[in-house]
């Protein structure tokens, strides 16, 4: 805390943003409880804190989205004069040099990223559009940044990082000097990050000031020169990064000691699920497999690593009996599966935590209680005489709002009112409740918070304890290496034979998500894990 | 043989052209409307204000091009009202529109029979006459097709460049455009999502009620009830047809108003086989079928039917 007051003293000519004594109440709930934060030019400042600790609504408050109810906003203009932002006004902010890139971009998917960049900031009643200026402004910003994209392109076809670089020219087109970039790295694939972090680093040399809103910290502290942890609205610490270590940030962020989720050595039992040379032809790359042939073992985890987009979507789709294999068979306790029914396959005992919780994984109009039960309704312990019986239906979840830890107004609450962390819970406690043979775990943790995190892997590694198989689809290499027995490698619709996860190494893994031909030393990997 | 006969004919063409202005109206309306992210149900009464507005004026004395900017009023009051509805209050973008047709269609009617409580056949007014262009109309064939249709019929054609114009060479169409796949976009970049869709709703709106007028004014020369008779659905299903694109959009109105024309004629030529019911149908049929085939491909605006609410995201 000391050393950060003296940076803060040392460089105060340079101060660009001063909130001061932020407070925020939505009702009962204080958001925002009286927080101070300073940015200077050419830092970047890290925001750290769980879900629903109150950084968004800071973040909203400084562009103008939300009112603060106590506390100021003060920005350095452009002279270098001092001076209060005017509350609520998000012109104000964009006019001030404060640009925001959201976690969901906001870019029109129909337009190119020119025509995005340059919405807005020319005058709107005009008989034509002059796009030289801009292209030549646009050339020399990319230059001095190294943020390349093809703004010829309509959005729509862009990948997920390069619409993050549309985003970001955006704010920079308009000449911001503090950039706030709202978990910036959810979508983005390792390499992509790192890319990121590059532009990120040359940016504030070229003195922008940049703030970073994370649950991640690895990357945090990769790129990173201050941070501020956030926690239950109040600001509960501040050093520089350099003082900083992974363990004692956690702890600050959750306020209590991060259990390490570790796998215990189990023997695994019998193949749950077998895939014998499985080809799934859509046309598309992401939706296809080719010749996919692999093995869960009972109390095993396995995991399926891979950058999103590479046929995840296709192999889940299998697993989860909405789709069939044009060739190649699936067996399931030694038994070819003949009927490809998502109804059935949960009968049986396959359990699917799906990769978009809000889309896929609930029914956010529905109650909790209904979004519990909804894999049972059609079971004998749900109904009475052919009609619902609520009354089971909110003692199943009152205990398992109880035994999950699912924060929610109660079992009558629509589900949508729930935070992604305990949507996710309130899934595990669906499926898990039930004591699954298969796990299909798809992207399980992606954008939880730490907390929420180790909760979904304590979990899984319960689950395998207790004897199912898990498949975990993960994009996140620390995830997988921590909680699963043997990592297979997806890429274009081709999965590798699965490997021992104690005997791979971690760039070596990198290099095979990225579609690189494994080495003489992984084939010898993937021989020993076919046979342990 | 006669088939041919019928499509190389000046007069069949002339005559699609003709059909084809009010759907050409109504389609660039609510192509704007829904570009923007609004789809306007209350087309089909919108067209019924227009056509009672419109003529109403010119029979109470304010001159033809007088009676065009009184509809044109006209639209815009109905699609204010169903822009305050659907776009800052979020309602229903289905259940707005139907309010509105039914509104505007029976306030129409409620208000010709107010000012006319007794008269048996509909009062005439004098119309747009056709045009004649000194040398233009005097071309053979495409002069009787094109040139000598009436001053709206002009100005729908006009409007078709300008609407394309608008939507994709100046800013404001561009904000247009990104209102209706990604309010936030748009939003993001300080400018007013309600301000804009309901701009575009209000001149879409407008731009529908010319085609009621047009109806009044120049196709006929007096108002009777059930004369919309179902043209502005079609348009609905036009702007589909024409995956938002006014050029598209043109080409949609002109095929309906060919398939209009061309049954009309068929009728007569074959009549005797078959009920006229089956050939009134046609065009109907035809449009499905068109819509079928492009619809399916239709690149939809993203946020269209999607409400949008400051603070939320």
């Amino acid at each position: 805390m000391s050393s950060a007051a003296q940076t803060s003293q040392e460089t105060s000519q340079d101060l660009l943003l001063a909130l001061a004594g932020i407070t925020k109440r939505f009702g009962p709930l204080i958001a925002n409880d009286a927080i101070d934060l300073m940015v200077h030019k050419g830092e970047i400042v890290a925001l750290l804190g769980e879900n629903g600790a109150g950084k968004t609504t800071l973040m909203n408050i400084l562009f103008g989205h939300y009112v603060a109810d106590e506390g100021t906003v003060t920005v350095a203009t452009r002279d270098g004069n001092l001076e209060q932002l005017e509350p609520g006004a998000p012109q104000a902010a964009l006019d001030a040099g404060i640009g925001m890139v959201h976690q969901h971009f906001t870019l029109a998917e129909n337009l190119t990223g020119l025509d995005n960049i340059v919405l807005g900031t020319e005058p709107i009643f005009r008989l034509r559009r002059d796009r030289t200026k801009a292209r030549a402004k646009l050339a020399e910003l990319m230059a001095g940044s190294g943020l390349n994209v093809d703004l010829d392109q309509p959005v729509h076809k862009l990948t997920v990082g390069e619409k993050q670089r549309v985003e970001i020219l955006k704010a920079l087109y308009r000449d911001a000097r503090l950039l706030v970039l709202d978990e910036p790295t959810a979508v983005l694939t390792p390499q992509e990050a790192d890319s990121l972090f590059a532009v990120l680093r040359k940016l504030a040399q070229n003195g922008l000031a940049v703030i970073i809103i994370a649950h991640k910290l690895a990357e945090v502290l990769a790129v990173s020169h201050r941070i501020a942890v956030l926690r239950g609205g109040k600001k509960v610490g501040e050093m520089l990064t350099s003082d900083a270590d992974h363990r004692s940030i956690a702890e600050l962020m959750v306020g209590r000691e991060v259990p390490v989720s570790r796998r215990v050595a189990r023997e695994p039992g019998k193949p749950v699920i077998t895939l014998s040379d499985v080809t799934i032809d859509r046309g598309d790359s992401r939706r296809s497999l080719h010749g996919v042939s692999i093995t869960a073992h009972e109390g095993e985890i396995l995991g399926i690593a891979g950058v999103s987009g590479n046929g995840q979507a296709a192999l889940a789709q299998l697993i989860a009996g909405l789709d069939k294999p044009d060739q190649g068979s699936v067996e399931f306790f030694g038994e070819k599966v003949v009927k490809f029914d998502a109804h059935q396959f949960a009968q049986n005992g396959i359990a699917r935590i799906p990769e978009d919780r809000h889309h896929d994984g609930m029914v956010g109009s529905m109650t909790v209680a209904e979004n519990i039960a909804i894999e049972d309704v059609r079971n004998a312990g749900y109904q009475k005489f052919g009609f619902l019986d609520f009354d089971a239906i909110r003692k199943r979840a009152e205990h398992a709002i109880t035994d999950y830890d699912v924060r929610c107004p109660g079992p009558d609450a629509p589900a949508r009112l729930l935070s992604g962390g305990n949507i996710q819970k309130l899934i595990l406690a669906r499926v898990l409740e039930k004591s699954p043979k298969l796990i299909l775990a798809n992207q399980p943790s992606r954008g939880l918070d730490v907390g929420a995190q180790s909760e979904v892997h304590r979990r899984l590694l319960e689950a395998r304890q207790n004897g199912a198989a898990v498949i975990l689809i993960s994009e996140d290499l620390d995830e997988l290496l921590t909680i699963s027995d043997q990592i297979a490698v997806i890429h274009a619709g081709h999965i590798t034979p699965a490997m021992t996860t104690d005997t791979i190494d971690r760039s070596e893994l990198g290099l095979m998500m990225a579609g690189q031909k494994k080495t003489h030393h992984a084939s010898t990997n993937a021989h020993s894990g076919e046979t342990a | 043989m006669e088939i041919i006969d019928i499509l190389l004919a000046a007069s069949f063409w002339e005559a699609a052209i003709r059909i084809a202005t009010p759907l050409i109206f109504g389609v660039l309306g609510a192509l704007v409307c829904e570009r923007a992210g609004v789809l306007n149900l209350g087309i089909e009464g919108i067209f019924t204000a227009g056509a009672m507005a419109g003529w109403m004026a010119v029979w109470l004395g304010a001159g033809l091009w007088g009676g065009v900017l009184v509809a044109a009023l006209a639209g815009a009051f109905f699609g204010l009202i169903h822009a305050i509805l659907t776009v800052p209050l979020g309602l229903s973008q289905h259940v707005s529109g139907i309010g509105v047709t039914l509104l505007a269609t029976s306030l129409s009617y409620f208000t010709y029979r107010t000012a006319l409580p007794d008269v048996s056949s509909p009062p005439r007014i004098e119309p747009f006459r056709p045009l004649d262009i000194p040398f233009l109309s005097d071309l053979p064939f495409i002069g009787q097709a094109l040139f000598s249709q009436t001053a709206m019929t002009m100005l729908a054609l006009v409007l078709v460049f300008v609407t394309g114009w608008v939507l994709y060479r100046t800013p404001l169409g561009l904000a247009i455009r990104a209102v209706g796949d990604n309010p936030s976009s748009v939003e993001a970049q300080g400018l007013s999502v309600y301000g804009l869709r309901i701009g575009a709703v209000v001149v879409g709106s407008s731009l529908m009620a010319l085609g009621g007028a047009f109806l009044t004014m120049s196709a006929f020369d007096a108002f009777f009830f059930g004369m919309i008779n179902g043209r502005g659905w079609v348009c609905i299903a036009l702007t589909v047809f024409a995956s938002w694109r006014p050029g598209k959009a043109l080409i949609g109105a002109l095929l309906f108003g060919a398939f209009d024309a061309f049954q009309v004629r068929l009728q007569t030529e074959v009549g005797a086989f078959l009920p006229s019911q089956v050939f009134l149908m046609m065009p109907y049929i035809l449009s499905i079928i068109a819509l079928i085939v492009v619809a399916r491909k239709a690149d939809y605006p993203k946020a269209l039917l999607v409400p949008w609410f400051k603070g939320q995201r």
